[in-house]
């Protein structure tokens, strides 16, 4: 049964998870709660498990013990039917964004409608993947191949690309990553623009502090597996703890 | 701190022998029941072999000349020995039509098309297409995988009878230069001596070549890992494994066809 979800309700719960590689030890017991409406940040440096820690919470990965629920759903429990049905609700806009090289703009945006919607006409599929572009801000690509995109233009298709199945829940892994400070500035309100029109619950996962203080309403640090400090983003680095000073002097300095 | 010895059942090596060979084996055993799962991509298939087809029909046509020619002047001294260049046609045809059209239309698509498939599936695996894929809630295995495994195993049977055809075209070249035979003589006397059994045979052969080059291919590159240095360890484990397999398929359908023979 379809749960109701009241707004400012919890909708992914994660409870003393844990996730190791080998004899790599990940997430070490890590605690998260993420409300609807909101833009969660789980900040950190490379490495320390922020992708792994998403990528669990769409069921790319499973973790070694612990809970992950999604929209009141236990991820790891979810196959076929179920797992594509909580698949359908939520966004994943890729560090790389994973464009798909053989296809054009369109084609990269119509592959999930298709295939996820059943009996769209022509006019119907291009009228949704216009609207996505235009609020992306690049319809004039609609015919161009991902390798004639620029990195900003590609991580914008490919938001646009989850999108267009109207996810309740956006899962940005990176999002500006390798990008200039103007792009990034871009895709920072972009961010915040899709929260807005399209009412979005959002983990934003990132290491850069720009990017955590204007996409942002709460910030977990994320540090050697586990979350140091959760709040906003001045009650995070009003702190003495050292890793979180030095994590903010070395952005503060780059 | 010590570093926990990791515990194996035989040894490094075997176990993950072992281990490669029950993912290979599951691995087969999805394709088979995604078939009939989902929505069929026929759009997609109808791609793959129009691709399939257009990668390999110039390299197939001239070495399937090529190997009919040859093989028609290597065969000319043995038989005029015995006074028989008259069995030459009968002689290049059953040749071909048996065991080097199929075998030669094997051993390029295995390289050409193998290995296409290998780094274009591995290049979207470690690029994450194949993980978009999937969050975006479409079976990537269906799309990718099946489609290009069914393709192979239609498009190969085709490209078989093709090289046939011009492996003949390159023996009647070279018996009409050197014995000025006829087009038609030439392929009356080749064609007597091919059975149905010849032809279901090759059939037999092109299909599992086929299938064999497409699930190869789409596995290697489907489990590729490790960037770069993957994908182009999938491109040649795939040519290097279907090639293997492509001559254990040979050896296992010729014993079977002769036993029918017999």
């Amino acid at each position: 049964m379809e749960e109701d979800f009241k707004p400012g309700e919890p909708v992914i719960e994660v409870r003393d998870l844990y996730k190791s590689f080998g004899s790599l030890h990940v997430l070490q017991g890590v605690n998260l709660t993420v409300h609807k409406g909101e833009n969660m940040v789980v900040l950190g440096r490379s490495g320390t498990g922020k992708s792994v820690l998403i990528k669990i919470m769409i069921g790319l990965l499973k973790q070694d013990r612990g809970d992950c629920i999604v929209l009141g759903k236990e991820v790891s429990n979810l196959t076929g039917n179920d797992l594509r049905d909580l698949r359908l609700k939520i966004g994943f806009s890729f560090q790389n964004s994973a464009l798909y090289d053989s296809m054009t703009v369109r084609e990269n945006l119509e592959f999930p409608l298709v295939r996820n919607i059943p009996n769209l006409t022509r006019a119907d599929i291009d009228e949704q993947v216009e609207y996505v572009l235009d609020a992306v801000g690049l319809l004039q690509t609609i015919n161009q191949v991902p390798a004639e995109l620029s990195g900003g233009q590609r991580k914008r298709i490919g938001i646009a690309r989850t999108l267009i199945l109207k996810p309740e829940i956006m899962l940005y892994d990176e999002p500006t990553a390798g990008l200039d400070p103007i792009t990034c500035l871009e895709i920072n309100e972009l961010i915040n623009e899709v929260k807005e029109k399209y009412q979005t619950t959002s983990i934003i996962i990132t290491h850069d502090l720009t990017c955590a203080r204007e996409t942002g309403d709460r910030i977990a640090m994320l540090l050697d597996g586990q979350f140091l400090k959760t709040g906003t983003f001045e009650e995070v680095f009003d702190t003495d703890e050292e890793r979180i000073k030095s994590f903010y002097d070395y952005n503060f300095i780059q | 701190m010590s570093a926990k010895k990791k515990q194996f059942v035989y040894s490094k090596g075997l176990d993950n022998a072992l281990l490669a060979v029950y993912d290979a084996y599951v691995f087969f055993i999805r394709f088979f029941r995604e078939i009939f799962r989902g929505r069929m991509e026929f759009q997609e298939i109808v791609k793959q072999c129009y691709a399939i087809g257009n990668k390999s029909l110039l390299l197939i046509s001239l070495t399937g000349f090529i190997t009919g020619m040859v093989f028609t002047k290597q065969s000319r001294p043995s038989l005029s020995e015995f006074g028989a260049t008259s069995w030459l046609p009968s002689l290049v045809a059953i040749a071909i039509v048996r065991a080097l059209a199929p075998l030669v239309t094997a051993l390029i698509s295995a390289g050409k098309i193998g290995s296409s498939i290998g780094a274009e599936l591995g290049s979207m695996r470690v690029t994450e297409q194949i993980d978009a894929m999937e969050v975006s809630a479409v079976n990537p295995f269906k799309f990718l995988v099946v489609t290009r495994v069914i393709a192979c195993t239609i498009a190969i049977p085709v490209l078989m009878f093709y090289c046939s055809m011009v492996s003949l075209f390159g023996a009647y070249l070279n018996v009409t230069l050197n014995e000025g035979t006829s087009f038609i003589a030439f392929f009356e006397n080749a064609f007597e001596q091919i059975t149905f059994l010849d032809i279901w045979t090759s059939v037999a052969k092109a299909i599992a070549y086929g299938f064999t080059i497409g699930i190869v291919g789409s596995y290697q590159g489907y489990n590729a890992s490790k960037g770069t240095e993957g994908v182009g360890k999938a491109a040649n484990s795939a040519v290097v494994t279907s090639m293997f397999l492509i001559f254990i398929e040979e050896v296992i359908i010729v014993q079977v066809s002769n036993y029918f023979r017999a």
